[in-house]
């Protein structure tokens, strides 16, 4: 949703080019497609989720802690639920709350970073004073405090996340933004007299995209496994189904303790994978927009000679 | 000098703000923590101490800058509360017999991270497209793709349930006395390589990438083919010309690393029963132990920013750019 309304500015004809080559680029990239098959293969399948196993999936359907068969596929766990039901239905809440947090952080950090760049001074100095603090507060344990704190639920969780993730990708963003602000054009654009608002979001913004989807994708693998991370320590929403809270119950059923792997395994492999998908495609961006990071040097489309 | 002070302005500016943070949260709180942990000591509370812990929580009747400032005075000397899951301990005891555990761990396991890290990245910049440029990057982002405290689960499965090859919990045996004996540090080390081993193993790729992608920027540098041209040893030019300029980012990660020492072993700690600060703060969580967990905040913020403020001193003393600005 937000993804769209992020690249709506790129109607303009010097950012287009920009994005045409990015995506060119992004497509013939073997990182990248991998990376997009992978995440694909997920979505379809947390969206595929209440049709294929249509009951709720922490219902008991067989024996406990049964072994991979022919029909569980992936076993039970000690409570004896359906452990690919579980898995599958908990692609849909963790892949929610990661894009979420991811979208919600790389908009934060859009807003902090381009009133950063554009106004300076003052403003910049406190808000970058506040990014600053944001940073260096340990995440881990401010998280742990903030859900302690909250009452319990998904709202919860997406708060806390995007509280404690915000700062990182406005640092990242304000420095590109900086930058850019430095530009020839946007100076031409404020003697013109254009808003704040037009020159921020129309002339700046569309120039740093490759940089924004670099710091969403980063969001969102923060998101996903701050998420798990979260659930595990119990402090999560324990009535949802999700990889975190699925690996929770794991480790306080003792799933590890009695051999049974296979309830441990897939939520944690999903977990990884997606990351890896997620770090592949974003690896991939670096490459595409870095011409030193390339392998085989192209005629390089850089931004600057496209942002004149 | 002026850039010292600056940093040190910054600090305390953000030791105000978690101080702050951690006066607001319980006051915004829905609920009473007060009773809901005078529930959970079960009458153990005399009632002097409770009238005190209600002070710290904010449920009294006083004006908020009051209690703001009899909050300030009270943490910047030091008073931070009994214990309720440990009562009637003082917190400063608690977290003072706990971080030491901390500080060993995260410390053993960044310092390994950061150097064989640094060296990888330094191997595989100068070697573009060799063995280790092009295995280990996707296979260390792999590895650290994985949720932290599912590798260390895996781990802690693998090495110590299943071939028992080290303790699976605890910082020592049980029933031994600490002492700075033969026996006693082996078995803390024992104790220790399982927990810093899945620290190394998650963060290694971060310090490889990193340091690969500045060592490249700076092989393109005219100085190196200039030490090139002089005829230098390969050795020396990859070490003293190109790793030592490319080490800066590094060292700034390192100040962001000793944050996660002491916040982000948390998880470790807790999969592994390790008893330092993190697992206390769960634990804190999990008992409702509102002044221990405050206190354990605060202590991690601290050390935090301490270290960061170390690391920006010697920022100072390794970039004269910084010096002369």
């Amino acid at each position: 949703m937000t993804s769209v309304i992020l690249q709506q500015p790129t109607e303009e004809k010097a950012a287009r080019k920009t994005n045409r080559g990015f995506i060119h680029g992004l497509l013939t990239n073997k990182k990248a497609m991998t990376g997009m098959a992978i995440m694909l293969t997920f979505i379809v399948l947390a969206l595929a989720a209440p049709a294929l196993f249509p009951a709720d999936p922490s219902r008991i359907t067989g024996m406990a802690s049964l072994e991979p068969d022919s029909e569980h596929w992936l076993g039970t766990t000690a409570k004896g639920q359906d452990v690919l039901a579980l898995t599958i239905h908990g692609a849909r809440s963790s892949l929610f709350v990661g894009l979420t947090v991811g979208v919600a952080s790389t908009f934060i950090g859009i807003l902090v970073g381009l009133a950063s760049a554009y106004f300076g001074k003052f403003i910049d100095e406190a808000l970058s004073l506040l990014t600053n603090v944001f940073l260096l507060l340990p995440g881990l344990p401010l998280l742990v405090i903030l859900a302690a704190f909250l009452p319990p639920g998904l709202g919860t969780v997406i708060l806390v996340l995007t509280v404690t993730g915000w700062a990182g990708s406005a640092r990242v963003l304000r420095s590109q933004a900086l930058s850019i602000r430095s530009k020839d054009f946007v100076a031409a654009a404020v003697v013109s007299g254009e808003r704040a608002g037009r020159i921020m979001f129309r002339e700046i913004l569309p120039n740093m995209a490759s940089i924004v989807m670099g710091t969403l994708l980063a969001c969102v693998i923060y998101g996903i496994g701050a998420q798990a991370g979260l659930e595990f320590l119990g402090l999560g929403d324990v009535s949802t189904v999700s990889w975190g809270n699925n690996l929770f119950w794991a480790g306080n059923e003792g799933a590890l303790l009695t051999g049974s792997w296979w309830v441990f395994v897939p939520s944690g492999l999903c977990i990884a994978l997606v990351a890896f998908a997620l770090a592949l495609i974003n690896y991939a961006v670096d490459e595409v927009t870095n011409p030193r990071l390339r392998k085989i040097r192209k005629p390089a489309t850089t931004e600057r000679s496209n942002a004149k | 000098m002026r850039f010292i002070l600056r940093r040190l302005g910054f600090y305390l500016i953000a030791f105000w703000a978690s101080i702050t943070l951690n006066f607001l949260l319980p006051r915004f709180m829905p609920g009473d923590p007060v009773s809901r942990m005078f529930a959970r000591s079960q009458d153990r509370m005399q009632p002097e101490q409770l009238d005190a812990l209600r002070k710290l929580l904010g449920v009294d009747n006083r004006p908020i800058w009051e209690q703001y400032a009899g909050y300030l005075q009270d943490v910047l000397t030091g008073q931070m509360g009994v214990s309720i899951t440990r009562f009637p301990t003082p917190v400063t005891e608690v977290i003072s017999s706990q971080i030491g555990w901390t500080l060993l761990l995260g410390g053993t396991a960044l310092v390994i991270a950061a150097v064989v890290g640094n060296l990888l990245g330094i191997l595989a910049a100068w070697r573009r497209g060799g063995a280790i440029d092009s295995a280990l990057p996707p296979l260390l982002v792999f590895i650290g793709s994985f949720p932290y405290f599912w590798l260390a689960m895996g781990a802690l499965y693998l090495f110590g349930v299943v071939l028992g090859w080290f303790p699976i919990r605890h910082a020592f045996t049980d029933g031994l006395e600490p002492a700075f004996t033969s026996e006693f540090i082996g078995d803390v080390a024992a104790h220790l390589v399982l927990p810093a081993l899945t620290i190394v193993l998650v963060s290694i790729g971060g310090w490889m990438l990193g340091m690969r992608n500045t060592m490249i920027a700076t092989n393109s540098e005219d100085y190196i083919t200039m030490a090139e041209a002089k005829g230098l040893r390969p050795g020396r030019i990859m070490l003293r010309y190109a790793a030592r300029n490319a080490m800066l980012p590094s060292v700034t990660s390192f100040g962001m690393g000793l944050g996660f020492v002491v916040g982000g072993a948390l998880l470790t700690e807790v999969v592994f029963a390790y008893p330092g600060v993190g697992y206390q703060l769960l634990n804190a969580v999990q008992g409702l132990d509102y002044p221990l967990m405050q206190g354990l905040f605060l202590t991690i913020t601290a050390a935090v920013l301490l270290a960061n403020f170390l690391v920006d001193i010697l920022y100072v003393r390794l970039d004269p750019r910084v010096r002369s600005n």
